[in-house]
């Protein structure tokens, strides 16, 4: 008997070697720059210890990208950047230039395009964020369309340098935070605790896989109608939906149990003062009527105590 | 045959206002009725529409993967499909893009056109673990669409309890602050370790990120479970003229209030005559003052990297930054790099063999303690990995005589 046709075996290549992509000025002078300066906001110029410069013009994407966006940023790439281009870790691309001359044409060009020119220095970046309702199996509310009208608002300070440093902006549709640490964080906060469907339970969870993933051990085995479920002791649960991923029955998020919380505060570089988690300022949004402080605000984690004020230091 | 669209009054309110719209990027797909992807591309947005009108999501997990691979697909599969049957596969393929994100347009057309001609027509860039999200695929054309893109020398990323794609900065390619060569590091690594990317047997994810300097612009601190900064060990190096020149240019208010006044540790003090002082032992590398005078200040001549271990988002025990392992190893020659590889290794190891089931491995440092994790991976202790010592009393102290004898061993070691 013939083998049915084997599928292709993967060449196992690993990570891309960017050589062949980079922008050549950027692989003539690799490990040899110099310093650099911003001439404008959107626009970085890099001198190299040879006497190469390179102007990078950099502009925000929508990240979720269809392939008339993605050609459209490469015909730009052709017109301009001798054919190469560069995202940073937050979705904005770059073309670099090898004259100053061609930034302001570059710069018309995306603007005509609909790409927003900035991201640099003291502007408020584009926002990381995560999937949401368009792809993720666990979301409290959607990514892109959230960042989308953030974006729309914050489109001023993407384009101008007029905050008083860096700010980075994440988000996240729910507490597992995907997104990551912010300046400011807008992520999903659950309410409730999961409600359960005891009926497919049995035949979708590894019970024990979910009684281990509750940070706070609220979850045990029951038998439920006859039947093996989980029950959840309502008053340990602090509705974080970690048992949701890995049993979907556990339903967390509703459209009566998911608010957003604001965080700030939290910054990824070592600059001045060590990487800090940003601190929360608001839940319950929407439907909050101002800036409270809480018990909430009090934080009754694990080392909670270190984050507690041991001294006389008060701010009348 | 081409679908009628939903109609998507929710989702057309995102087609406004200046930024650009993903949503009119989705719609002039499901618009391209000549394309195989148009229908899939019409569904997708009513269900979408569905979310934003129920205020819930409606997708859910599976297992779908490509020949020789464990891992590198998010299956999708639609809990809606009955109303929106085109998009009821909807996977994600996640690729390792070229290090640093570096695209020719020739690679980016040629995505677009195996993208085009196997999934949605829709590519997000990047994902957050630095993947090419792929996104939109039925089950049927996940290997099609793979062994076109592997054919142009992409391979898959990881996903699940396995090594994860890893993100470099732009580093060496555009950064005068880069402490070592990022591309060299990252591939050596991450290609050093792919079956277990490929292969997914680890206790959980395990994450890679590379930065050049303590900037550390991919977040490496907070996101990654094993973090390689660019670091010096010598001098600052300073160009008094240059900083004569900035307090010239910007004056000598400025120059103390944005650049002395915000050091950490008090190293910088202005001399009389606009030069500046440095008191490198004081220097904790934090790389503002050089942030600010970037023709004057570099970082020193004696360059490699600080590792860190142990970060991670929320799931289980809450968010954690990574913790100082190696406070300073050089990364310049084929041998540095394999001491490096062989860390990466050992930590791999014992995560393997010591995490619990889906416990990170900075859970692991957690559960364990510190020196115990040490031990295990076989690095010696260092004031470096601490912010303070201990301040709890509660500690037996029998073997100090022993445990001090191998510090001045230490000591003695590297005075030879």
């Amino acid at each position: 008997m013939k083998d049915a046709k084997q599928p292709r075996r993967a060449d196992e290549s690993g990570v891309m070697d960017p050589f062949p992509h980079m922008h050549p000025l950027l692989k003539k002078n690799y490990g040899q720059w110099d310093w650099h300066d911003r001439p404008r906001p959107g626009v970085l110029h890099h001198v190299a210890t040879s006497g190469d410069e390179v102007w990078t013009v950099r502009a925000g994407t929508q990240r979720q990208m269809d392939v008339h966006t993605i050609r459209k940023l490469c015909d730009i790439a052709d017109e301009f950047a001798d054919g190469h281009l560069r995202f940073t870790t937050r979705s904005n691309v770059e073309f670099m230039l090898t004259s100053q001359d061609k930034t302001g044409p570059l710069i018309e060009r995306l603007n005509g395009a609909g790409f927003p020119v900035g991201g640099t220095g003291n502007s408020v970046s584009m926002i990381s964020h995560t999937q949401g309702w368009l792809h993720c199996d666990i979301p409290g509310t959607d990514a892109s369309g959230v960042v989308k009208a953030l974006m729309d608002e914050l489109h001023h300070e993407f384009t101008h340098e007029e905050m008083p440093n860096r700010v980075r902006i994440t988000t996240s549709c729910c507490q597992i935070n995907c997104g990551g640490q912010g300046d400011i964080a807008i992520n999903v906060q659950y309410t409730k605790p999961p409600k359960i469907n005891h009926d497919v339970v049995a035949n979708v969870c590894e019970r024990p896989a979910v009684v281990a993933r509750c940070p706070v051990a609220a979850i045990r085995p029951a038998m439920v109608n006859g039947k093996p479920s989980l029950e959840i002791d309502e008053t340990k649960c602090i509705c974080c939906g970690a048992c949701y991923p890995p049993c979907p029955p556990m339903q967390i998020n509703g459209p009566d149990s998911t608010k957003l919380a604001v965080w700030v505060g939290g910054k990824h570089s070592n600059a001045r003062s060590k990487p800090t988690f940003h601190k929360l300022v608001v839940a319950g949004l929407p439907n909050n009527t101002g800036l409270a402080f809480t018990r909430h605000h009090i934080d009754d984690w694990r080392g909670a105590r270190s984050s507690l004020n041991a001294s006389t230091h008060i701010h009348f | 045959m081409s679908k009628r669209p939903h109609e998507t009054p929710l989702l057309d309110q995102l087609e406004d206002g200046p930024w650009p719209s993903f949503v009119s990027g989705l719609k002039q797909l499901a618009s391209d009725n000549d394309k195989p992807y148009a229908n899939m591309m019409k569904d997708l947005l009513g269900q979408l529409e569905h979310s934003y009108e129920t205020r819930m999501g409606y997708w859910k997990g599976g297992t779908v993967s490509v020949f020789g691979y464990g891992g590198g697909v998010i299956p999708r599969f639609s809990e809606v499909a009955e109303d929106y049957p085109e998009s009821s596969e909807f996977h994600t393929l996640r690729v390792q893009p070229p290090a640093g994100l570096h695209y020719s347009t020739e690679l980016l057309r040629n995505m677009c056109d195996v993208w085009e001609k196997h999934g949605s027509g829709l590519i997000a860039l990047h994902g957050q673990s630095g993947d090419i999200m792929f996104q939109g695929c039925s089950t049927d054309n996940v290997q099609k669409a793979f062994d076109d893109l592997n054919k142009m020398g992409m391979d898959m990323g990881g996903a699940g309890p396995a090594l994860r794609t890893a993100m470099s900065c732009v580093g060496h390619a555009r950064c005068e602050q880069s402490c070592y060569d990022e591309v060299r590091v990252h591939r050596k690594i991450i290609n050093g370790l792919l079956d277990e990317m490929h292969r997914p047997a680890l206790p959980y994810k395990f994450k890679f990120k590379f930065s050049g300097c303590p900037n550390d612009c991919v977040n490496s601190i907070h996101r990654a479970d094993f973090a390689v900064i660019g670091i010096w060990r010598d001098n600052i190096q300073i160009d008094q003229k240059k900083v004569k020149e900035h307090v010239g240019r910007v004056g000598r208010k400025q120059m103390i209030d944005t650049v002395i006044a915000h050091c950490p540790t008090r190293a910088l003090s202005l001399n009389d005559d606009d030069t500046l002082d440095i008191d490198n032992s004081s220097c904790v590398r934090c790389m503002h003052c050089i942030n600010v005078m970037t023709k004057a200040l570099s970082p020193g001549k004696e360059r490699g990297a600080t590792i860190l271990i142990g970060g991670k988002r929320s799931l289980k025990i809450g968010d954690q930054m990574g913790t100082v392992i190696i406070p300073f190893m050089p990364l310049e020659t084929d041998e540095d790099l394999d001491r490096l590889f062989e860390l990466a290794e050992t930590v791999i190891d014992f995560f393997a063999e010591s995490a619990l089931e889906h416990e990170r491995i900075g859970e692991t440092i957690d559960r364990i303690g510190l020196s115990n994790f040490l031990e295990g991976i076989g690095v010696d202790v260092d004031p470096n990995m601490v912010r303070h010592p201990r301040t709890s009393s509660y500690v037996r102290t029998d073997d100090w005589d022993e445990q001090a004898q191998k510090w001045f061993q230490r000591k003695d070691a590297t005075v030879e």
